[in-house]
């Protein structure tokens, strides 16, 4: 039996103590994780890793969340991997342009780590549920969840 | 054909009553001087003893050589008037009779004209033996026998007549002559003249009166009953006014004209004359005043007409008057001249004052009066307008006080197109004047008003345009405001996010195993945390909504799915609580059209707030349906410690809650009812409170069954 790989997250956030909250929650979690401070440093890593999915803060240095998305989701390669919008700004607007952007799903700050995390495993099993060609992703989920 | 008269003899084969008239008419002879009268009193007596029907006496005009007629009986007297014989007519069957001694006979046949025509009668020659006869009488007989009184009575005149004649005889020839005088004259008046008795028998009439009162043989039948009607007349018009008066009586007579048949009106003149020897008689002149009593009624009725017509313009010129003077305005009718012709009662005040009036009103009449006339020449100098107005300067004669009027002129023409009269009327302009003064005044306070006005708006228009500039910042301000709490929110989230995640961490020991004293600590951070982190996002939501960035997102939802929601997502408060909670939704509550996620935000709070300030009893949640006013009813009743009537307005403001000291008992950040009211008004409701201390609270939630979007 082949042990399956462990999801990957690309956390995006340029709070240090945040990001590396998430970082450290999600790996106790069961999830490897990637980190990015800003928007550039996102795109990089997400062309380098191909991660399984990625949490967004839209309020970034360098290049913005919202940018960074618009290009992702523009790019043939990546256009396929759910990008959870993670914003503090509860104002109308913003989850509006994180749609438009292209973010599969908005969560607003605060939210508590396994709150997110929650998040994150829903938007895989709709992944999933889509009967999509990332059997990996699914059977890492399946024994996580499991 | 005749034969000797009887001798005197005869005398003695009369009977003693003949002998006594005989005696009786030969003393009255002897006493009588008058011819005419002897010569009537003969016929006159022969007619009553002989019987002779007609008889007339002639006599020898002692002048000339006529045979005058002076007596008749029982012929017309207008018979005999124009009745002469010529004794030179030698051939005259009666100058004939005359010389003979005898008598002769005339029958009825006998073609001479003569007194008595158509009748047989015997011409007796009055003569006294072989003496030149005297005179010639006419008997009228049926025979040429002759009645022995006649010849008797012949013989008795004869000697009178000699005797008459021969003593007198000059005065007898001037009575004839006047006698035919006055015939002539009677006969030549045009009036009718009548001479007759107090009965009104006719004794003398002229031509003129016989053609009323005398017919003709062959008169036609309403001839004679015209004739017969105007004696009738005559009679009775004589016997009512002139009998018994001797004085000249005057009526008016209405007789027939016998041939026209028309009415003729006569006046009556009539006087009773005394004769000695014809006694009482009465002469009546008709005159004839038929045309004058028709000239008259014309007079009488073009007078009446004058009169009526002349009082018709009296009532006339009274009524004008009466409407001139009525006019309070003076009015003045003045001749080319500037003559006052007329004027009414106003403007006598004006332009008349008794010369008993002082100096001053004298003067001020008179310069009135010049006043006026100049304005009327210059009146007659705009020839061909019809009207003409200007302005005179009076003077009130008895006050002396100014009274400018103005002056309305009028021409008035005649038939010829000549000025005859101007009419000026005048109108007191003093009110006018003062109207027109006090106008200007109004005017000129109006246009300060104005001009004040005008200031205040332009003031006004500053202060609102401040006004604006100042909303304006104030707007900016707040909405600078809202940007900052909602960056500041923003701001404090972040640390707080860091907080409570780590807090989270360590209690789920992801850093390793936490001691019991750390879990309580750890449990308190996170609490208080929550509690921050309640608060910032209650305000995020006041200002959200102040800000008007709060979307309104309208779904159709049913009310009941919306009470079973919150009643489940506050299940486990429901449990730890010790209360009854039930919910009654009534039928007919319809599908509402709202935002679903503000109206279930607004029941978790009430439901909490009841659950949170109820200790011991029930709430329930009760919805209806208002369907006059298409509302929503949800009201959420408690039996907890109620609010006091003083602060139900109270507990709607910010950061209230009843117990404000920092160790209140009851958590909630004290914003919930706020923002449910706000949220309430968004969706075009409201928050109603009922409550009392001690008896509980009723809060309803009332919302439109459709709401709008703003």
């Amino acid at each position: 039996m082949i042990e399956s790989r462990r999801p990957l997250v690309l956390v995006v956030e340029d709070y240090q103590d945040a990001r590396e909250m998430y970082a450290a929650y999600l790996q106790f979690s069961g999830y490897g994780v990637a980190e990015a401070a800003n928007g550039l440093e996102a795109l990089e890593k997400t062309r380098e890793l191909m991660p399984d999915i990625i949490l967004m803060d839209l309020a970034l240095p360098k290049m913005d969340g919202w940018e960074a998305t618009r290009r992702l989701k523009a790019d043939e390669q990546t256009r396929n991997i759910p990008i959870v919008a993670l914003t503090g700004h509860a104002l109308a607007g913003h989850a509006e342009g994180a749609r438009q952007a292209g973010c599969d799903a908005f969560v607003t700050k605060p939210c508590l780590p396994d709150a997110l995390v929650a998040e994150i495993e829903r938007m895989l099993a709709v992944r999933r549920g889509d009967g999509a060609s990332r059997r990996s992703t699914r059977s890492s989920s399946k024994s996580k969840t499991s | 054909m005749y034969r000797s008269a009887a001798p005197v003899d005869s005398l003695t084969e009369a009977d003693p009553s003949q002998i006594e008239a005989r005696l009786a008419l030969t003393e009255l002879l002897l006493a009588s001087g008058d011819l005419q009268a002897s010569a009537r009193q003969s016929i006159d007596w022969l007619a009553l003893h002989a019987g002779v029907q007609q008889a007339v006496v002639a006599v020898s005009d002692p002048v000339g050589s006529n045979l005058l007629l002076i007596a008749e009986h029982g012929i017309s007297s207008t018979a005999i008037a124009d009745f002469v014989i010529d004794r030179g007519d030698v051939n005259h069957p009666l100058v004939v009779a005359l010389s003979r001694l005898e008598s002769t006979y005339f029958s009825p046949s006998a073609s001479t004209r003569t007194p008595l025509d158509g009748i047989g009668f015997h011409a007796v020659p009055l003569r006294v033996d072989e003496d030149p006869p005297a005179g010639l009488m006419l008997v009228s007989g049926t025979s040429p026998e002759i009645h022995p009184d006649v010849l008797w009575l012949a013989r008795q005149l004869a000697r009178q007549l000699a005797r008459l004649q021969s003593a007198p005889g000059t005065m007898d020839k001037r009575l004839g002559q006047e006698r035919m005088l006055l015939y002539s004259i009677i006969n030549a008046v045009t009036d009718p003249i009548l001479l007759t008795d107090t009965e009104g028998k006719l004794r003398i009439a002229n031509s003129h009166a016989e053609k009323l009162f005398a017919a003709p043989e062959d008169a036609s039948e309403g001839w004679r009953r015209a004739v017969a009607l105007n004696n009738m007349l005559f009679s009775a018009a004589l016997s009512t006014s002139a009998v018994g008066q001797t004085d000249l009586s005057r009526r008016e007579l209405l007789l027939v004209d016998p041939l026209e048949g028309s009415d003729l009106l006569f006046e009556l003149l009539s006087s009773r004359a005394k004769d000695e020897r014809q006694g009482t008689y009465v002469v009546s002149i008709l005159r004839n005043i038929t045309d004058l009593a028709r000239a008259r009624e014309e007079i009488e009725e073009s007078y009446r007409t004058l009169r009526v017509s002349q009082a018709e313009v009296r009532d006339e010129r009274h009524r004008l008057d009466l409407i001139i003077d009525s006019v309070a305005d003076p009015i003045l009718v003045t001749d080319p001249e500037g003559d006052i012709v007329l004027l009414n009662e106003p403007a006598e005040r004006l332009f008349t004052v008794p010369t008993t009036a002082g100096e001053s009103p004298q003067r001020h009449v008179r310069g009135n009066g010049a006043n006026l006339t100049s304005f009327v020449s210059n009146v007659l100098t705009r020839t061909g307008e019809q009207r003409y107005s200007g302005e005179i300067q009076l003077v009130e004669p008895v006050t002396g006080r100014n009274l400018p009027v103005e002056a309305v002129a009028g021409t008035i023409l005649n038939d010829q197109g000549e000025l005859v009269w101007v009419v000026t009327i005048l109108h007191d302009l003093t009110q006018t004047l003062e109207k027109e003064a006090l106008y200007e005044q109004l005017k000129q306070a109006s246009a300060e008003l104005e001009r004040k006005v005008h200031e205040a708006t332009a003031e006004l228009a500053q202060q609102n345009e401040l006004l604006r500039r100042q909303h304006i910042e104030l707007e900016q301000a707040s909405a600078l405001k809202s940007q900052f709490l909602a960056n500041i929110s923003h701001e404090f989230r972040t640390p707080l996010n860091a907080i409570l995640g780590y807090t989270h961490m360590l209690l789920h020991g992801v850093t390793g195993p936490v001691t019991d004293p750390q879990q309580k600590s750890l449990t308190r951070i996170d609490s208080n945390s929550r509690h921050l982190l309640a608060l910032i996002n209650d305000i995020l939501d006041i200002t959200r909504i102040e800000a008007g960035r709060m979307p309104l997102n309208l779904t159709q939802f049913k009310v009941s799915d919306l009470v079973v929601e919150v009643m489940s997502e506050l299940e486990p408060i429901i449990r730890r609580s010790n209360l009854t909670v039930t919910a009654k939704v009534k039928r007919g509550v319809p599908t509402v059209k709202s935002d679903r996620q503000k109206v279930k935000q607004i029941m978790l709070n009430l439901l909490s707030n009841a659950l949170k300030f109820t200790p011991t009893g029930s709430v329930t949640i009760a919805a209806a349906f208002d369907r006059r006013h298409q509302m929503i009813s949800v009201a959420f009743v408690d039996s907890g410690v109620g609010i006091p009537q003083e602060s139900h307005s109270k507990i709607f403001e910010d950061f209230r809650q009843l117990d404000n000291s920092p160790t209140r008992s009851y958590g909630g950040t004290g914003l919930g009812l706020s923002i449910c009211r706000r949220l309430a008004q968004m969706l075009g409701g409201a928050i109603d409170l009922v409550s009392q201390v001690g008896e509980g609270s009723t809060f309803t939630l009332k919302l439109p069954a459709r709401a709008r979007r703003r």
